[in-house]
């Protein structure tokens, strides 16, 4: 299972697998080399020949010398009148004492502030595209309760939009999810938010696949008539679809061992379960309430597999003792809630009573509105938790955006924080990002100035966005 | 016409009603309502507040006039009685001190929810009846005075709102209220705000599939409702034509024709805001825009025909009912002399409106400007200018916040809605409180 992997991409996946509630992150792991693609199947036990591999490239950049500014490393400091320089994609240094090289594009950054560029795990971008007709709408695959078998990268319209409007928020990388209809809806694809023709070209290479789970009332909605219709009918749904998957990776291991006799037959559904099972594959599970997180924690113990994150978990706050325990993230809204009865108990303060309890918490989105704004949703939780009066520090809350998201995908090794080694996904904001005022200013990704506020040259218009001049406008 | 709450991943949720016993009750009082009072409601009879207050050393915002560091502002009898940097105190007013904080009138959201239906969830709302040509529905008798989500919009310094019933077409009459009170009567600010149309890609069915279609219906609406003024005898007699929609409908719509009603016209293209502007001219009607995705484009003809234009600021998602979509809509509109007012759809809860207008400061508009737009700007617009601003005469709806109320950092402090403070515990600070520490005391 491990033959697709490079030694980078395992290094991520044994900590996916590494349990319990450790806060702190691995120590930075050589990033794969950028210009080599790396296989897109983590898991594969069918097939030799990678699969819809990544066809990323970095772009070859001078080094980049921010000067004068507010640093949020997301790796415990907030440093005044701060530099931070990067070089081929990677962050080189973060310090005050930092002199250009000869060669560096120097960016003065007083007043302003930088942080990790943001990370999303819960977006439909590309699946959900606008301009909203039935023509892209690719996101719920819902035909049957388990779909493990379909892969969100194969929905994803690189021309929505809406992915230059999130770059200009700040987001550098995000989890694209199928959506919610079904108890299992299929792998999610983990892409840089940079201009593309090919989804290909998108994919974060190395990145381990996730899989969208998710709990209550959608999957016994979608279903009523032909099951499951209730939430007992939902567990027994998750444990029929493991139990099989079970039985299909003791059929592949025992032939891999072997290699006697022809191999079993292939099976997509069972292959992304399988994957699961074995740990490479993260279970990303979109569940609003306490208990149903409760059961689902026990589903996993079943079976043996860990759930990475919970999604829009509005009732992270009453057992996040439980997520802490666990290792599992709660990925959270500030205040969204109230739009059904699984969404009735949301409050201002979960992401900092799950940060004080020591479980992450990560801010996160399933919003093309709110994906564009992702820094104001952080701030608000916030303001909210110190004002409740539960200790917070600003780096914590910079974390729901960057460090926390970038373990949930399997990236924190990676990305996520400025420090150096990682990769040089970075924004410049034109104030304090916990202001409403602030913007995102100038985005890199991977090294690569994909947004620049002043310079419309500097600003991605997709295909869809081509030719649509408004008749006698001036502006 | 509000976009739905519900996002991509979830799209929308019938949520199968099985709160028999709540919907029991609720039926109960409405139709003791109506026995009640069967055509109007009488005059609110929230008891003001009736003691003085006197709130102290505030940098005050009035909307009607500058900037006040270190003001006063006095209340009275659920009026404010002065407003100035030099106020005398009476004797035996109530001191608040207000030092530090900043004071503004309570912000009024014009395209809201808050109240229709006792819990916040959609399958609970009262707010949208059934069919298109629904002149003569007010969705009063559904608005809950103990929802839970009227406190927690309160929290957000959220005193008053235009109620905007939901649907497509004609979907109704829009109430404004102010957001306390123990009765709807105590709440109601002004039965008829607004009569709401609907001229979007949500009304082409109404129009047999096409705009034009359902131009020519509003016209022939129009045009009935006049002639049904004319000759009720003929009608009466049944000696006239068949007219377009019952006569209830068509007398709902005599307000909006003489000029007393404001018709709120919800258009993003382009074509439907220039639709909007035509019907104006042809009827001589008052008209403000709701939505509004592309009244950039045409911003110098809306300020020209002075309409007033409710938006929401952070809406630049192109879409084939608003290719234009930008995020510097309100900005644009303010420099060519539009009165903008700012609401938005966020599903954070209304209480959000202030870092709605935080973001169009963001996106260019000037902060003064913003202010207004979630105060006078939407007072003015539906008709009910004793809101709205911090001026003597005007009904004592404001908030002490700790600062700035469009950024994260500052919160609504103390919340007057007619003078009397009002509690800014919800379900959701009382949930925080029980799972501070875990596991929650049993």
């Amino acid at each position: 299972m491990t033959r697709w992997l490079s030694p980078a991409g395992f290094a991520v996946l044994a900590s996916a697998c590494a349990g319990a509630g450790a806060q702190s992150s691995p120590a930075p792991q050589p990033a794969p080399a950028a210009a080599t693609a790396t296989p897109a199947s983590t898991d594969s036990t069918s097939v030799d020949r990678p699969q819809y591999v990544s066809t990323y490239r970095r772009r070859t950049n001078p080094p980049v010398l921010i000067r004068n500014a507010t640093v949020l490393t997301a790796a415990g400091q907030e440093i005044p009148n701060a530099s931070v320089l990067f070089r081929d994609g990677k962050i080189v240094s973060v310090g005050t004492n930092l002199t250009a090289p000869s060669d560096a594009v120097v960016v003065d950054g007083s007043g302003k502030f930088v942080t990790p560029g943001i990370i999303d795990t819960h977006s439909h971008l590309g699946v959900y595209a606008a301009p909203g007709t039935f023509g892209e709408n690719d996101g719920n695959e819902a035909t049957n309760p388990v779909t493990a078998e379909v892969w969100a990268e194969h929905s994803i319209w690189p021309q929505d939009p809406q992915i230059p409007l999130a770059i200009a928020g700040g987001v550098t990388v995000m989890q694209v999810l199928p959506g919610s209809a079904n108890l299992i809806g299929g792998r999610s694809a983990t892409v840089r938010l940079v201009p593309a023709r090919t989804v290909q070209e998108m994919k974060f290479p190395g990145a381990p696949y996730g899989v969208k789970f998710a709990c209550g009332e959608n999957p016994k909605r979608v279903y009523q008539n032909r099951g499951p219709s209730t939430r007992m009918g939902n567990m027994a749904g998750y444990r029929a679809a493991f139990i099989q998957a079970e039985q299909y990776r003791q059929r592949w291991d025992k032939w891999l061992k072997d290699r006697k006799g022809d191999a079993p037959g292939r099976d997509l559904r069972s292959e992304t379960l399988a994957g699961v099972l074995r740990g490479d594959i993260s279970v990303q599970n979109h569940c609003y309430r306490a208990d149903e997180m409760a059961q689902m924690l026990d589903l996993a113990k079943e079976f043996g597999f860990k759930i990475r994150s919970f999604h829009h978990g509005i009732e992270a706050y009453k057992v996040a003792d439980l997520l802490a325990a666990n290792g599992t993230a709660a990925s959270i809204w500030s205040d969204w809630g109230g739009f059904k009865m699984e969404a009735f108990d949301p409050i201002l303060e979960n992401a900092a009573l799950v940060t004080q309890a020591g479980a992450r918490a990560v801010i996160h989105t399933d919003s093309p509105d709110g994906i564009q704004r992702m820094n104001q949703d952080m701030a608000k939780a916030y303001y909210a938790g110190v004002r409740a009066g539960i200790t917070l520090t600003r780096d914590q809350a910079i974390k729901w955006i960057t460090a926390n998201p970038a373990w949930v995908l399997g990236l924190d090794a990676w990305t996520g924080t400025l420090e150096a080694g990682k990769m040089a996904d970075v924004v410049l904001w034109s104030g304090d990002p916990f202001s409403v005022y602030s913007k995102a200013e100038k985005v890199w990704n991977e090294g690569w100035l994909v947004f620049d506020r002043l310079d419309p040259t500097r600003q991605y218009k997709t295909d869809f966005n081509v030719g649509q001049t408004a008749p006698g406008v001036g502006r | 016409m509000k976009r739905p709450n519900s996002v991509n991943g979830e799209r929308s949720t019938g949520n199968c009603g099985q709160r028999s016993t709540v919907n029991g009750q609720r039926l109960g009082r409405v139709l003791l309502l109506t026995l009640i009072v069967p055509t109007a409601l009488p005059p609110s009879r929230l008891t003001a507040q009736t003691g003085a207050i006197a709130l102290t050393g505030a940098t005050v915002y009035p909307v009607s006039g500058p900037r006040i560091p270190n003001g006063t502002v006095l209340i009275q009898d659920g009026r404010i009685t002065a407003v100035g940097a030099n106020v005398a105190i009476p004797a035996g007013a109530t001191r608040v001190d207000a030092a530090g904080k900043w004071i503004t009138p309570g912000l009024i959201h014009a395209n809201a929810n808050a109240g229709l239906g006792v819990s916040g969830l959609g399958a609970f709302q009262e707010g949208r009846i059934q069919g298109e040509i629904n002149p003569s529905f007010n969705p009063v008798e559904g608005i809950d005075p103990a929802a839970f989500g009227i406190a927690v919009v309160r929290t957000g310094g959220v005193t008053g709102g235009v109620l905007v019933p939901g649907g497509s077409f004609f979907p109704g009459q829009a109430p404004a209220v102010s957001f306390a009170g123990d009765h709807v009567e105590d709440m109601l600010v002004r039965r008829n705000a607004a009569m709401v149309l609907d001229l979007s890609d949500n009304s082409k069915a109404a129009g047999g599939g096409s705009r034009a279609g359902t131009m020519a219906l509003v016209r022939r609406l129009f045009d009935d409702a006049l002639e049904y003024a004319r000759r009720k005898p003929d009608f009466q007699r049944a000696a006239i034509q068949p007219l377009s929609a019952p006569a209830k409908e068509l007398e709902a719509l005599l307000p909006v024709l003489r000029g007393e009603v404001p018709l709120a016209i919800s258009a993003n293209r382009r074509i439907d805001i220039e639709n909007a502007l035509r019907l104006k001219r042809e009827y001589r009607l008052r008209v403000v825009l709701l939505n509004g995705v592309e009244a950039w484009q045409v911003a110098k003809d809306i300020a020209a025909a002075g309409v007033p234009v409710v938006l929401e600021p952070n809406r630049d998602i192109p879409s084939f009912d608003g290719l234009g979509a930008r995020l510097d809509n309100a900005t644009l509109l303010r420099e060519a002399g539009v009165d903008v007012i700012i609401a938005q759809g966020d599903p954070g809860g209304e209480r959000n409106l202030r870092y709605a207008a935080g973001n169009a400061v963001r996106n260019g508009m000037s902060w003064d400007d913003a202010l207004k737009a979630v105060t006078l700007a939407p007072a003015s617009a539906f008709g009910f200018t004793d809101y709205g601003t911090l001026a003597p005469g005007k009904v004592a709806n404001l908030v002490i916040w700790s600062g700035d109320p469009f950024d994260f950092s500052a919160v609504a402090e103390k919340v007057y809605i007619k003078g009397r403070e009002q509690p800014l515990r919800t379900r959701e600070t009382e949930l925080r409180d029980k799972y501070r520490t875990l596991p929650p005391p049993s």
